[in-house]
């Protein structure tokens, strides 16, 4: 009696969860049905989201990365390098002594409100950060040099000679100044939209990019649709673009590998294997900028000793490392620029894997037996460093082999930035990626004196470097820059603040019938000219 | 039970005051500038002390506590550092979207578990009650993180049954009007999303549902094994009626206070906890929301999102307990 | 009626005595009897002896890396298959044991001993010191209980002592709760009442009548909370807050699979089972001993 019931029961829930399969399989068919439909939207997967869609109140990549579509520059960057090309501003011309420029402005373009594109809208924007702050505006104040009323502010004054011409006059010269106009920070938003937005300008941006900013909801994705009347004919292509946010590397793969998004980026490199041989699937390799390295802090124990970190450097196995975790896609570092940069110095040899050399040095720096010290792993991935933890785990591999007895640790990552920029870490892993292809965005953001406490983590400081560095920024000669620069390179290779590791390929992976895609090597890209086959 | 009800509703509050002093004084005790990590790695210094003083963060402690405390008796719950929208504003849907998922889970582990925890009881000691109960006991000693990967790599990857993550199609988003997407998507009568919601909520739900599932159907089992065992029951047998009547209607009645009890608490305990299951999932939920806060040092968020999750959790316990108190089950024997 | 007290307290505290010896021996008897439980007991132990002989049992080292034989299927040589960093699986699973042994016990042991301070302190004394210390523990049960733990470990820093720090607070009110409830009912007692009569100094009564007869449920309890220590030990470790690499914890080596999903199953398999069965083995065993000890569930 017992068991027949039991029976009966569970004949009948198999026959509920038959039920329920049977449900499933029907709901499949009807989802992958539109498929078949021409493709016009694109979605790209990416880690994080924007903070804002004003370009000019972020430094955050994230923000960047979507309002590069939305807005333009007067200049933009071609597309493979930081070289420069007309965008906004059609011509120009640099006057002898290099203190004006004069741009001739694009004609009949319009932002996406409707209202004209003129000189008068770009006096607006200048004018507006230049009397913002650092908090408002903070990459105006440190790529010209400060604020209105600031001595160390490099434009003296912005004025419209006419309506499609603009005049930029600067109290010094500055190198960099055309690909500092080029950076996506720059770009030139409505002035009547930002009027009547105000401070929800971010959340509500107007521009004349290729596509018009539709909707976005936080953490899951920005909508964007195509600018139909943008000043470039027959573009954009694509009707929609799509920035959703998926943090986890691995599954915004399987998201991309299941159809859910069309694009993706920072692929693991280890990675690669499973999108190999398979028809549907692209790789894009996005030109390196960046440089990831091992921080020795230089005011801390063993390291305050050159020969110490010179004896770190040559216990290093690059390419290993580059092997294991890069699964090859990057090339060793030896300074702390990545070479596609101009005053990059390869007449430099890098330290080779030595680990007779290294002991050498560290018993002659006084430390035979070798010390313990703490190795900081990112606990975050980064495009220089997909996984920090595991590098990490391969360099205290590394230096134990000479005795140095390295001990993990890791923090949150704003944490992590925090302690370090306090110099309490002895080494650290950390990277950056350039913003305009310039030597000044490397060598004195991330290792002059004036840097300690925001971005030289090291708290190396040389005098001599100090005054190459800040010569370099004024010197309008090419030559005369790059030459300056090579020198900085050798004085640091010397001093070895850091270990430099790697120049890593950013990884993208799409469907195979994304055409006229160029990953911009500072990882903003435009997807004017993007298309499915 | 009138004064019992004030005197519990007014023991809410200290503990409500107490725990937005330890959340405040806890997050702040986290190295790291809020101003500083949302200007990112690339802010000048002075970018950060400006925003710092533009957020109010550079003021003395107490002066901001009040502050804050002033705001939430105001109703504000504060404004996000990072949005700089009110968190009272951007918080429903996140809440929401963890309502969902945890309502789902509890369903799936209410319908699952009280029947096995019913039949189990009814034959006792058969090979079903002795299968079902390991199966709940490795129910609970399931690390839910793990249970969520492998039904990642089997239904969702190896199988390509279910999609991975996330609540509704990037393709075909949903138009919110509640946030509730089951409901959402019914109001406007689109069945191909219906369908769609539901697909992406079948394997978080489900692992969501294992532990709750499992101490459901432990506490039924014992709950009705009690109840069977009373001579009131044996007197209903005896009087001919059907045994699967005996069990779902008369036993389930009386053993179904101590069910509702657990069902009460894991509700509330999954609000709060559903952080790694929303992790593997990419699940926009209230955890995330607050776990990714933790890391931009949004405070306000923080702060007031701990307190809603709290809020709700404290009020769900309550009731459980009042209902406790108001039912006395021997009253209804008859 | 002191003269009466003084005459019967010895009396009752032997009685007492001998009643918590029955207790234990009775349930020890009970115990045996419990087959499921014994299955709890053996993989409880099972681990404890990996965790013992761990050197002796691992085919290789934890740190052996040869990135040569990176994600190797399970094999002959490597039972369990090889991580990314070529690392024997098998080796890493039974040192994990170690480590998870390790910080469930201590933050049991942790929780249980301020847990019980805490419960003793608010029980026994009672009036406003029980209302602060009941306040206390209203206010950390009303935190979600991971939120709580993550926050603990933001601020001292993620690594496995600090992991082992934050499960240790967020249990302290089970046990302080189960203390207090259990001093409130033991203090009602007559032989307690006597002993006070009598003079006995409160810490000789706390530490020589009541921890004892607390001791049951504490047990229990404890058991039953190293199950859960474990787990979330391991999520901690999952969201990259617990142990720190190249620690063999079995959270941590999850986390890191789950970026080989695909590729790698079994880098994500064995230490989730491992995880599933020691839990599974302290849940069995706690569950025992509350058929066993608890004697409202005797009946």
């Amino acid at each position: 009696m017992k068991k027949k019931s039991l029976t009966a029961l569970l004949a009948f829930m198999l026959a509920l969860s038959m039920a329920l399969v049977g449900c499933g399989k029907s709901e499949k068919t009807s989802g992958s049905a539109k498929e078949g439909t021409a493709q016009s939207t694109l979605v790209y997967g990416r880690g994080g989201d924007s903070v804002s869609l004003d370009p000019a109140t972020v430094t955050d990549g994230e923000s960047l990365k979507v309002t590069k579509n939305i807005f333009d520059t007067l200049l933009d960057y071609n597309d493979n390098d930081t070289s420069i090309k007309p965008a906004l501003a059609e011509k120009w011309d640099i006057s002898k002594d290099g203190l004006t420029y004069t741009f001739k402005l694009r004609k009949g373009v319009k932002f996406h409100d409707g209202t004209d594109f003129n000189a008068e809208a770009v006096v607006f924007n200048f004018e507006r950060w230049a009397n913002g702050n650092a908090d408002k505006f903070p990459y105006y104040g440190s790529m010209f040099g400060g604020y209105k009323n600031d001595e160390s502010h490099v434009i003296k004054e912005v004025k419209a000679l006419d309506d499609y011409t603009v005049q930029f006059v600067l109290k010094r010269p500055q190198a960099p100044f055309l690909k500092n106009l080029a950076m996506p920070p720059f770009a030139i938003a409505s002035p009547a939209a930002v009027k009547k937005y105000g401070d929800k300008f971010g959340e509500n941006p107007v521009g004349t990019g290729p596509f018009v900013f539709k909707e976005w909801k936080r953490n899951e994705r920005i909508v964007l649709e195509k600018n139909k009347d943008y000043w470039m004919n027959g573009y954009p292509k694509l009707n929609q673009l799509i920035f959703v946010s998926i943090p986890d590397n691995s599954a915004r793969l399987n998201a991309l590998l299941k159809g859910e998004i069309d694009l993706m980026e920072d692929l693991n490199p280890t990675d690669l294997k499973q999108l190999e041989g398979k028809k549907d699937f692209q790789i894009f390799k996005r030109p390196s900028m960046n440089v990831g390295y091992v921080g020795l802090t230089v005011t801390r124990g063993p390291l305050k000793n050159k020969l110490v970190r010179q004896a770190l450097n040559y216990a290093v196995d690059k390419k290993a490392i580059i092997d294991a975790f890069y699964a090859g896609q990057a090339e060793p570092a030896k300074n702390p620029m990545p070479p596609s940069i101009p005053g990059y110095n390869d007449a430099i040899q890098d330290y080779p894997f030595d680990l007779e050399k290294a002991k050498q040095l560290l018993a002659q720096a006084g430390y035979p037996n070798g010390f313990e010290m703490e190795l900081w792993a990112m606990p975050v991935p980064r495009p220089y460093m997909p996984d920090g933890k595991k590098v990490a785990e391969a360099l205290q591999a590394n230096f134990a082999k000479i005795g140095v007895k390295a001990k993990i640790v890791t923090y949150e990552w704003a944490t992590y930035l925090d302690k370090a920029a306090k110099g309490e870490a002895d080494a650290f892993l950390l990277g950056w990626t350039g913003d305009n292809g310039d030597a000044d965005n490397f060598l004195y953001a991330l290792l002059d004196k004036d840097s300690i406490g925001s971005n030289n983590y090291t708290y190396y400081s040389n005098d001599e470097l100090h005054k190459i560095l800040v010569e370099a920024q004024t010197v309008s000669d090419e030559n005369q820059r790059n030459e300056l620069y090579k020198k900085a390179q050798e004085i640091i290779k010397d001093d070895a603040p850091w270990i430099p590791l790697v120049h890593s390929t950013p990884l993208l992976a799409g469907k195979t019938n994304i055409k006229g895609f160029n990953p911009h090597p500072t990882g903003s890209d435009k997807f004017t000219k993007v298309e499915f086959q | 039970m009138f004064a019992y009800t004030v005197r519990r509703v007014f023991m809410v509050i200290p503990v409500l005051l107490g725990m937005s002093l330890v959340v405040f004084f806890m997050i702040r005790a986290i190295p790291g500038n809020p101003a500083q990590v949302i200007l990112g790695q690339k802010a000048t210094k002075e970018a950060v002390a400006a925003l710092t003083h533009k957020l109010g963060l550079d003021q003395p402690w107490y002066v901001q506590y009040v502050k804050y405390l002033g705001g939430l008796l105001r109703g504000d719950l504060g404004e996000s550092i990072r949005t700089g929208t009110a968190v009272s504003h951007e918080i429903w849907p996140y809440l929401a979207a963890t309502l969902e998922l945890s309502l789902a889970a509890m369903f799936i582990a209410v319908i699952i578990g009280v029947n096995a925890g019913i039949v189990s009881a009814w034959f006792q000691n058969s090979w079903f009650d002795y299968a079902a109960m390991v199966l709940a006991l490795i129910g609970v000693s399931m690390p839910i993180f793990w249970l969520g990967l492998m039904e990642q790599w089997i239904f969702a990857i190896h199988l390509d049954w279910l999609p991975t993550a996330g609540r509704e199609e990037v393709r075909n988003p949903i138009e919110p009007i509640t946030h509730l997407y089951l409901i959402d998507t019914l109001l406007q009568g689109n069945t191909e999303q219906f369908v769609e919601v539901l697909q992406h909520l079948i394997l978080p739900s489900v692992a969501l549902a294992t532990i709750p599932m499992a101490i459901i159907a432990r506490i039924t089992r014992s709950s009705m094994l009690e109840v069977m065992k009373s001579d009131y029951v044996r007197t209903a047998r005896a009087k001919g009626l059907s045994m699967f009547w005996v069990v779902y209607k008369h036993s389930l009645k009386n053993a179904i206070i101590p069910v509702l009890t657990v069902i009460g608490l894991q509700t509330g305990l999954l609000l709060g906890g559903a952080i790694l299951t929303e992790t593997i999932f990419s699940w926009p939920g209230i955890g995330r929301y607050i776990y990714d806060a933790i890391g931009y040092r949004d405070y306000p968020v923080i702060q007031s999102g701990i307190l809603v999750v709290a809020t709700i959790f404290i009020f769900i316990n309550l009731i459980v307990d009042l209902l406790y108190a108001a039912i006395d089950p021997r009253i209804k024997y008859n | 009626m002191a003269e009466l007290a003084r005459n019967q307290a010895p009396v009752s505290v032997r009685q007492e005595k001998e009643e918590s010896v029955s207790l234990w021996k009775e349930g020890w008897r009970s115990f045996k009897k419990n087959k499921i439980a014994l299955v709890g007991t053996g993989i409880v132990l099972f681990f404890i002896l990996l965790a013992i002989f761990a050197p002796l049992l691992a085919p290789y080292g934890i740190n052996e890396q040869n990135l040569s034989l990176r994600l190797q299927a399970p094999s002959k040589e490597h039972l369990f298959g090889t991580d990314d960093f070529g690392r024997d699986i098998l080796s890493r699973v039974i040192y994990g044991a170690r480590i998870s042994l390790w910080v469930g016990f201590f933050s049991v042991l942790g929780s249980v001993i301020v847990g019980s301070l805490l419960g003793i302190v608010a029980g026994y004394y009672g009036r406003w010191i029980d209302g602060i210390i009941s306040r206390i523990f209203d206010i950390m049960l009303a935190f979600p209980s991971i939120l709580l733990a993550i926050g603990i470990v933001a601020v001292l820093g993620p690594s496995l002592q600090n992991a082992l720090i934050a499960i240790a607070v967020i249990n302290i009110p089970n046990f302080g709760r189960l203390i207090r409830s259990r001093v409130l009912s033991i203090k009602q007692e007559e032989y307690i009442m006597a002993a006070r009569a009598i003079g006995m100094s409160d810490a000789r009564i706390l530490f020589h009548h009541i921890l004892p007869n607390s001791m049951a449920p504490i047990i229990v309890q404890g058991t039953l909370a190293i199950a859960t220590a474990i787990i979330e030990a391991a999520a901690l470790g999952f969201l990259g807050l617990g142990a720190q690499p190249p620690n063999p914890e079995w959270g941590t080596m999850l986390a890191s699979s789950k970026d080989f999903l695909t590729q790698a199953p079994w880098t994500m398999v064995f230490p989730g089972l491992a995880i599933m069965l020691t839990v599974l083995g302290f849940n069995l065993m706690g569950d025992g001993l509350r058929d066993a000890l608890d004697p409202r569930m005797k009946s």
